[in-house]
Formats: structure tokens, sequence, C-alpha cells
């Protein structure tokens, strides 16, 4: 630490903010073994009961193996060629703006993205990027008015340790999949919401505040708990495609809403996706999981998910308590050599229950697509409801879309629906655009939206406005 | 306004128009007629410049200008307008939206600003009325879940905001009942005007009670082989095509 009573004074004023966890952190060698998840849990100054669970999840993980069932295609990972704690900024990144794919830096100019926020994005390393910090504690004082906890997990883990004993893991346990195990026994850091007992969170909460934490990001854990009678609407990720220097980006994310509570969980996913062969992509597999657990709660998951090399993903539902909702909007973008798996899982088990999945794929270029969907009606749910609508539109002529949905009904009183359409972008849709005056590019962008516009209407406006033009962006030159 | 000379053009290597001769002047309105597979939408859409009709010869002039160069988008920023005969639905695409950003770029083109939110829905109450159109139409996506009717009537609507110089009407009266289509040239005749020209291709003689040209073409084979007044479509509806058919190999013979 340093001897500057200023900087020492700096550093601990950031740390009160809870805006950035490790100061003096430095990078692990890679490998992983239980000393790696010692040394981590260590440097988080985490309490024993937090120890104990990632080694459980390690040695779970350790025999484990990666599932081989998604119809995407990379080379093995060597997961002792990670590093599993690295310092937040600097290390291996571009020095320079000029130093980054001139691609991006186009879409940046494209989406108006500052300046300095570009070098953020971009992972170059700058010193002070936001002012977010001001804006980010006048937001933490009126949260911290209404009772609502909404702080880094490592926090948490320290400041809330019997909410987070309580309820993670509680949704994706530490043996759910591989990833999941993975993550548990690694994880960074990530965000941690509680929302107390019928209080609806006074304003949208958004990843985007505590952005100078974006590094944290190759295993994020998020766990969001709605009491009873309480509302939360969260935000994660933001339009501007990002860049890392790790390629493996395996997150987790639960969700726990209590008797009548709300969740509404909304995600703009715009990870690199690699250059134009897809070198250099991210990988992201991504364990979302929301438990209904309490009667007349309701959970709904938004996706706007464009980038990434692969995705993995499938924001599910368990609708556990009686007369609960859950419900799925996804929009999937694949262009280039882009490869996506995504989906949802809507688990009926209480009586009444009632899922909706809306799927909208759309691939361009050699994209690839597959939207896997469950729909299981467990042998109590009576009355249980599903419907499923999943449309895939393809623009060009080598790009491909896929559907596996998987239907199992164990009541006899369920009802379930399932609707799925393929269709190319019309040449007579985009001729008859042409043919008014508007030009191709305004053309495909009105379709395209069109096409998504069920889900868009689902997120926040402001999230909604920004989604349709890194839509416009992303498509820009796919057709023709 | 129009002027077209040795128009040859192919669909999939077939030769379908083959030295098509037009000339229509400012403020007049020609009928294109003839039998099916003569060649008369495939006029409509290489006007319009749809991809995959390859033209093979002869030129396209608008005011004197090349036509055929230009990219579909281009040509009605010139002032080109073409009703489809089969128009297309765009779901999702809010009517209103799209209209106003078709209005926008023909008006950027014409060195124009851009319509504001408020003379824009006048402008469209104005124009529906015109068309005994509802106002619901404008809420809803484009042409999604409208009658055969109503997806004519939309596109003279379109017409109607837009404003070209040559409108060029594709079979705009097939599936009209009797009614609707009393409407739809209602539309076309509120838009006469001494700067506008208006080719409408058909069938039949009936629009042409409703519409009256000024010259009737009939178009056999890719080519025009006749050219008359108002009355040449009568004669038409009373003999078909035939007559004219044969008097052209008794010609040539």
């Amino acid at each position: 630490m340093s001897a500057d009573p200023l900087a020492e004074n700096l550093v601990k004023a950031e740390y009160e903010q809870g805006f950035v966890t490790e100061i003096d952190s430095d990078t692990l060698p890679p490998g992983l073994d239980e000393d790696t998840v010692r040394a981590i849990s260590k440097r988080k100054g985490e309490p024993d009961f937090m120890l104990d669970w990632r080694l459980k999840a390690y040695r779970h993980w350790l025999g484990m193996e990666a599932p081989k069932w998604a119809s995407v295609h990379y080379p093995a990972i060597d997961y002792q060629a990670i590093s599993y704690f690295s310092a937040p900024k600097g290390r291996g990144g571009p020095k320079s703006l000029d130093e980054v794919d001139p691609a991006l830096l186009e879409t940046y100019e494209k989406l108006g993205i500052p300046i300095e926020e570009q070098k953020a994005l971009a992972g170059v390393a700058v010193d002070a990027v936001f002012d977010s910090v001001s804006v980010a504690t006048t937001f933490r004082e009126k949260l911290a008015e209404a009772g609502v906890v909404f702080c880094a997990i490592s926090e948490a883990v320290r400041d809330y340790p019997d909410l987070v004993q309580k309820y993670l893991g509680s949704v994706v346990p530490h043996t759910d999949n591989f990833y999941a195990a993975l993550n548990s026994a690694v994880f960074s850091d990530g965000t941690f919401v509680y929302v107390p007992k019928g209080v609806r969170c006074p304003m949208e909460l958004s990843t985007y505040f505590r952005i100078n934490e974006a590094k944290t990001g190759q295993f994020e854990r998020t766990l969001i708990v709605a009491d009873e009678g309480s509302s939360v609407s969260y935000l994660e990720g933001c339009t501007a495609p990002m860049r890392d220097e790790n390629q493996l980006h395996a997150a987790v994310v639960e969700l726990v809403a209590l008797d009548d509570a709300h969740i509404k969980y909304s995600t703009v996913q715009n990870w690199y996706p690699g250059d134009e062969e897809g070198r250099g992509g991210i990988y992201n597999f991504v364990t979302k999981r929301g438990d209904c657990r309490g009667a007349r709660s309701k959970i709904s998951w938004t996706q706007v998910e464009t980038g990434s090399a692969i995705t993995w993903k499938y924001p599910s539902c368990i609708l556990r308590g009686d007369d609960s909702v859950g419900a799925f909007y996804s929009v999937a973008v694949t262009r280039g050599m882009q490869q996506a798996d995504t989906g949802t899982k809507m688990i009926h088990i209480g009586r009444n229950t009632s899922s909706t999945i809306v799927s909208k794929g759309i691939s361009a270029g050699q994209g690839r697509q597959a939207y896997r969907g469950l729909v299981r009606i467990a042998q109590r749910a009576e009355n249980a409801r599903n419907h499923t609508q999943c449309d895939s539109l393809l623009i060009g002529g080598q790009c491909a879309a896929h559907t596996f949905p998987y239907i199992e009904v164990k009541n006899p009183t369920a009802k379930t629906e399932h609707e799925a359409t393929t269709s190319k972008i019309g040449e007579d849709q985009l001729f008859y655009c042409r043919s008014r005056g508007l030009s191709e590019e305004d053309g495909v962008s009105m379709i395209v939206n069109g096409f998504c516009k069920e889900v868009f209407n689902e997120l926040p406006m402001e999230f909604a406005v920004e989604a349709q033009k890194l839509l416009s962006v992303s498509l820009e030159g796919a057709v023709g | 306004m129009l002027s077209v000379k040795g128009l040859k053009a192919s669909v999939e290597g077939r030769e379908i128009l083959r030295g098509l001769d037009l000339e229509v002047g400012a403020g007049e309105v020609h009928a294109i007629m003839g039998p099916n597979g003569s060649g008369k939408s495939t006029l409509a859409h290489v006007l319009a410049g749809r991809e995959g009709y390859e033209v093979t010869g002869g030129r396209i002039l608008l005011e004197g200008e090349d036509l055929l160069d230009p990219a579909p988008e281009e040509r009605a920023r010139k002032g080109l307008f073409l009703a489809f005969q089969y128009p297309v639905e765009l779901p999702g695409v809010n009517n209103t939206y799209f209209l106003k950003a078709a209005l926008n770029a023909v008006r950027k083109a014409r060195g124009e600003p851009e319509i504001d939110a408020v003379s824009f829905l006048r402008l469209m109450r104005e124009k529906l009325k015109v068309l005994h159109l509802d106002d619901s139409l404008l809420k809803r996506a484009v042409n999604v879940g409208f009658s055969g009717g109503e997806k004519k009537r939309n596109e003279i609507f379109q017409m109607a905001l837009l404003e070209p110089k040559l409108a060029v009407l594709d079979e705009t009266d097939s599936g009209l009942d009797i009614d609707a289509l009393r409407l739809v040239a209602d539309g076309v005749n509120a838009l006469r005007s001494p700067d506008r020209s208006v080719v409408l291709v058909t069938h039949y003689q009936r629009l042409l009670d409703y519409i009256e040209p000024d010259r009737v073409h009939v178009l056999v084979h890719g080519r025009i082989l006749r050219s008359g007044g108002k009355e040449l479509a009568l004669e038409l509806e009373e003999k078909g095509y035939g007559w004219i058919e044969a008097d052209q190999e008794g010609e040539a013979a």
C-alpha cells in the first residue's frame, strides 16, 4: 500500500463506496487446483463458509465433463491455461485505441460512444473513465433509504453473510452443471441485490453504474433476492460491444422471488464476437435461473444477445409457488462466424402456474443458431399453462437456424402451445421498402426491428431504443 | 414525362419484353392492357427496378433522365411510385412509422425539410378521408391483417402521401369489389394533375369506366401492338385480344 496519505484516503474512499473491491491485486499464475481456490478466497477475505462452498464446488467439478450436446463447435478449452485471479486492468490489453480492431471502433462511432468510454469498452488501460462514482453514490443513498441492498457480491459475502449463505447456490447449486460448478469454485465478483419485504425498488438497477468493475466479468456471480411483496427491475450489460482479454466467460445468475415478489431481469449482451474469421471472440457460457419460490411471484427474463463468438445460455424459471408466472423474451442475433445455442426452461411445479416464451432468432452471414427450450409440467402442477412462440429470421443463404423444443407434461390439466416459424428476410419485403424510397439498410433495419417488436416492448424504454439501434448497426451490410 | 424506347427485358433468361416503346406526357393517364403473360407486370417491375428483371436493351427516361441505372429507392426519390399488385406485409412495422420514414426519404431527396409529427398527422388524416380509410389503419403493422381491398387502398393512400410524378398501378383493380374499385378510382382521380402522370396496368376495361385514360395501349408478346383513345378499351372488351394478334400476323405476312 502506498505511503502517500492522500492516495491512501482516496483508496479508502473508493472502497467505502464499494466500487472497487480489489486495490492491489495481482495475478495468480495460470492453473487450477485447491490452492488456487483457497488463494482466491483468501485474497477476498472471505469467511469460512464461503471457502468451504467453493471447495465443495471445485471437488465436484473435477468429476464433471464439459457438456457436448449444444449445437456449437469450438476447440477444447484448457482449464489449466487460464489464470483465475487477475489484476483488474492493464494486463495484456491493448495500449491504445490504435491496437484495437478497426471494425470495433467503427461500431463505437456508429453507436455514438464518446472516446473515453470507447477505451474502457475496448479494454484499453485508462485511469478515471467515468464520473460514475458520484452518480452512483447518489443512487446508493436513495436505495439505502428504501432499504435496498445493491453491492458487489464480494462485499455482500462480508457484510450480509446470512443472506448470502441462505440464498447463494439455492437456485443454481454448485453441482448444477460443468460451468456453474467452475463458477462456484472460482467466481471473481458480481452483483448482489436484496429488496426487503414490500419494497418497490425506486429505480432500475443497472450494472452500468458499476462499470469500473466490468473487468471482474470472467466468472461473474449475480444473486438477486426479492422478499415478499417486493419488486425490482435489473438491467445487465450495455449496448456497446465490450472486449475482454479473457476468452471464456462462465457467469451464474440466481434470482429468488418470494411470495408476491416480481423480478424483471433485462440483458443486452454485446461481447466482442471476434474478427471476421471469428478469432478472439468471447465464449459466453452462462447459467441463469430464477426461482419463483413464493406464491403469486413473477420472474421475467428479457434478453438481447448480439455479441460473443459462442453463446450458451438458457435463462430459466422454476415456477414453484402456486399461481407464479415466468416469462422469457429473447432476441438473439448471429452473424459472421457467431454461434448461439440459447433458449429457456420453464419448470412448472406449483398449481395454476403460467409461462410465456417468445424467442426471436436472427441469423446472417454464416451465423448458426439454435433455440433450445424445455417446458416441463410436473405431476402436481394443476392447470399449468405455457405458450411458446419461436421465430427465426434468416438473412442471406449461408446461415442456419434450428429449433429444439422439449415438452414434458405429467399433469393432464396442463395446456401448452408451441408455435414456430422460420422465414427468410423477404426480397419482396425489402423491395417494397426500397420502392417507397427507403434505403436498403433502413429497410432491413425496419423489417428486423418489426420482427423483434414483441421482445423490445418488454425492455425498459431507454434500453429498447438502444437495442433497436444496436440491431441496425449489427446487421448493417448483412444483406446483398 | 416517361419515355420508353426499344425496351427489352428477361426474367430467368426468358425474354418477356421485346422492344417496347411508350411515351407518356405530363399530366396524362395511360392504360396498358393485354392478355395474361404479355409482359404487363414485368413492365411495371422493370420501371420500379426490381431485382431479377434483366434489361437487355433499350432505355427508359423519366423527365429526360435515365431511370434504368438508379437503385429502386433512388427511382422512388426521383418521383416514381409503384402500386403493387400484391402489397407486401411487414409484421411489427407500424404503418405510420413506415409512411413517415418513406415520406421523409422522398422529401430529403427533393431538398425539403423533414415533416414534423403534427403536420404529418394532419396530412395523413386528410388523405385517409379521400380513400375512406379508417384511422385505425395508422396504428396497425404495414398491410398485416388487411383485407384485399384495404391493401389496395393503402397503396393509393401511400401514393397520395408521396405525391409522385409518375405513378404505375399494377393491376390495382384486381380482386376489388365494385365499391372498393370506386374508392380506388376516386383516390387516383383526386391525384390527377397537370404535372403528374399515371400508368394503369390492367386486365379489364372496368377500371377505365372510373378512371378515364388519355391513351390505351395493348401489350402483346412484350410489345405494344396497338394504341388508341379510350374507345380502344371498349373495343377490346367486346372483341377480346385475339383480333389484335390475328391482325398483327396478317400485317406481318
